[in-house]
């Protein structure tokens, strides 16, 4: 490794870092015997950066060369910035000696458009065939599917990696027609089409034939970036329900906007990036994903955004008092998910411990449920204690506002990936 | 009051335990062998590890519970807690007059302090799998000091076996002084005899491979170059990634 390779890594890792996507989950691929490496079910992360952030994969980008000119992305061809591209051997041989010493998971593979998609894509499997092929090499591989490339070379990129993601970016198509006129949703969802029917059109052929070679095993995702455009969290939040149910998408991230683009007039000028109202979100689909809400009853017309003081969840139960208090002996496991502060673990473990006992707040407390917003939202085996219909929503809304000293400020997606609450 | 003195093997464990169910009697205190520490009132009974028994133990909660319930026995044992084991013959005999599993049973204290115990454990096992950070050798080994809250080695092994199959590694817990090596073939236990690098895990740079040096230096720049400033959180950071773990991640130093 020379000294090129140093600053190549500084100028390709600064482009990639903006894409939140860190997850090295999903897929489970064994070691084929000799080769290195396997990918672990879970997921696992191997460091957090100074911001939080979970280091999972060697995120870099191939170039950060591009023909296009999007105003809200850093690589944009008319940001003045030092451009550099790897080379395949370079790129190989940076993953492969990260991965040996335990620094990753694998690798999370992005690309500027060179010359025309197909052929940046055509790069991009490239590499991944090389490490999976040439140096047995099975390890998480995330690639990014460059929209525009052809049905061909998507297909061959579903087949070396473990994941693909199309970043959709800007949640409505008129804000993004102004922000990036060179693209527009269609040609994004074009490709994740193509994606997920490879992915079912897999299942089946893979029933038949168990051998038939995998097909991007930890399915696809895409980005959006948050409060670089006027869009509202019902519309985020709407788009990202589509995106799950349509196009059979494992994971949506949010990445709230950098102000990375000073100059630009069509952005707008913040200090800071929206952080809260991104983990927000991210609760938000959480709620959607494992606790089986639906979005109209996390955002309506009437509430089109989400409540930055106070979590989504607990939002939606001030707003529906008549469902409490909820019983935690008898309701059903769907009620106990929603009780604010209740996260999928305890709900599981009251429905069995209270096969044994009826429970009371000692019990809870003691199998590790959160009782300070919980409280006000249930009863159990014991005598009543005021709860939200006693005290009013507004005023429970008030006592947990208050403020507890030590408390994390957790930022997107940077906390661990299942403990959200 | 009696107090029983084992080995401080998991079959050591669980020939006490044998022996608590024969006799049907429960100690005070268990406690190591050569740990000095004499109880006035108390009765010392030393407890021989016998495989055969610890074996019935073993087999004999395989019929009331589960492989990985009973997986969680010894998980918990390896947290090495102090009266772990008190506890854990404590939440054996639950199993044993339960006429179904105990597992779910969050109610009962000592079921939901093995269960917390063995949350513990199971965290600083995969704190091994994040954490641990190879420095290739000049003989081509790939070697990593670490030192684990609990005794979590035991648990974390196959996973680096299975991940590193071409390599070979030594994983190192300085804390016990003791570590394991594969050899391309299998793993085996072992102790370096300089005590030095036994407690410390610190080796001269001189046995490093050439190329060492310069991925740490990669992956230092890396790790830099992908933290977003405007982001900056660092008590989040120390949240997920504790301090005590920072002394061997290359990236921190």
């Amino acid at each position: 490794m020379n000294v090129e390779v140093f600053d190549k890594l500084n100028i390709l890792a600064n482009s990639a870092k903006y894409d939140v996507s860190c997850a090295s989950s999903g897929t489970k691929r064994s070691n084929t015997g000799n080769g290195i490496g396997n990918a672990a079910a879970w997921g696992i992360c191997h460091s957090f950066t100074e911001d939080g952030r979970c280091v999972s994969l060697l995120k870099v980008m191939l170039t950060n060369y591009c023909i296009y000119d999007c105003a809200y992305c850093t690589s944009r061809r008319s940001n003045d910035i030092p451009r550099a591209t790897f080379s395949v051997n370079e790129l190989v041989n940076l993953t492969i000696g990260f991965y040996r010493r335990n620094y990753i998971e694998g690798l999370f593979l992005s690309s500027g458009v060179i010359r025309n998609p197909d052929y940046t894509m055509e790069q991009l499997v490239g590499v991944a065939k090389e490490l999976r092929t040439q140096h047995r090499y099975n390890g998480y591989i995330h690639l990014k599917a460059i929209p525009g490339a052809s049905n061909e070379q998507i297909k061959q990129a579903g087949l070396y990696a473990d994941r693909l993601s199309v970043n959709m970016e800007i949640p409505t198509e008129p804000n993004l027609k102004m922000l990036a006129p060179e693209k527009d949703h269609q040609s994004i969802i074009s490709p994740m089409g193509i994606i997920g029917a490879g992915i079912i059109e897999n299942k089946y052929e893979r029933k038949i034939n168990i051998k038939a070679p995998k097909f991007t095993p930890a399915g696809q995702s895409t980005q959006l970036i948050i409060g670089a455009t006027n869009d509202t969290d019902k519309s985020i939040l709407d788009l990202s329900a589509n995106l799950y149910t349509g196009q059979n998408l494992k994971r949506v991230y949010y990445s709230g906007y950098l102000p990375i683009n000073t100059k630009d007039t069509r952005l707008p000028a913040i200090k800071e990036p929206p952080l809260k109202r991104e983990n927000r979100l991210y609760q938000a689909d959480w709620l959607f994903r494992f606790y089986h809400f639906s979005m109209e009853e996390i955002v309506s017309d009437s509430h089109p955004n989400l409540d930055l003081e106070i979590d989504p969840k607990l939002g939606y139960a001030l707003r529906n008092p008549w469902l409490f208090p909820i019983d935690v002996n008898k309701a059903d496991y769907e009620m106990i998910l929603r009780i604010p502060g209740v996260g999928v673990k305890s709900a599981q473990k009251i429905i069995m411990a209270r096969t044994y006992r009826r429970l009371n707040f000692q019990h809870l407390k003691k199998m590790g449920v959160v009782l300070k917003r919980a409280k006000y939202f249930i009863s159990c085996n014991e005598l009543p204690t005021p709860t939200i219909n006693e005290l009013k929503p507004e005023n429970v809304r008030k006592i947990l506002l208050e403020p507890t000293p030590k408390k994390l400020k957790v930022a997107g997606d940077g906390y661990m990936q299942l403990s959200l609450w | 009051m009696e107090i029983y003195i084992y080995d401080k093997t998991f079959e050591g464990f669980l020939s006490v335990v044998f022996y608590a169910f024969e006799t049907k009697t429960t100690p005070f205190k268990i406690m190591q062998r050569g740990i000095n520490q004499s109880m006035l009132f108390s009765k010392e009974i030393q407890i021989v590890t016998e495989l055969e028994k610890s074996e019935r133990v073993w087999n004999g909660l395989l019929k009331k519970i589960n492989k990985k319930n009973a997986d969680m026995i010894y998980r918990v044992f390896l947290s090495e807690l102090p009266d772990v084991e008190l506890l854990l013959l404590n939440y054996i005999q639950l199993v044993f007059s339960y006429k179904r599993s105990v597992f779910g049973d969050f109610g009962n204290p000592i079921v939901a302090e093995v269960h917390d115990i063995h949350k513990r454990v199971s965290r600083e096992a995969e704190h091994t799998l994040m954490f641990v950070r190879f420095k290739k050798t000049a003989d081509n080994i790939y070697f990593a000091p670490f030192e684990p809250k609990y005794n979590v080695l035991p648990i974390s092994i196959k996973h680096f076996k299975d991940r590193f199959a071409d390599q070979k590694w030594v994983i190192y817990d300085t804390i016990r002084e003791y570590g394991y090596y594969y050899n391309l073939f299998d793993v085996q236990e072992i102790r370096f005899v300089d005590s030095n690098i036994s407690r410390s895990g610190d080796i001269d740079k001189s046995i490093l491979n050439t190329e060492e040096l310069v991925f740490q230096d990669l992956w230092k720049n890396y790790f830099k170059s992908v933290s977003i400033k405007e982001r900056s959180n660092k008590r989040l950071q120390m949240h997920n990634m504790p301090k005590r773990f920072w002394k061997h991640l290359t990236e921190m130093q």
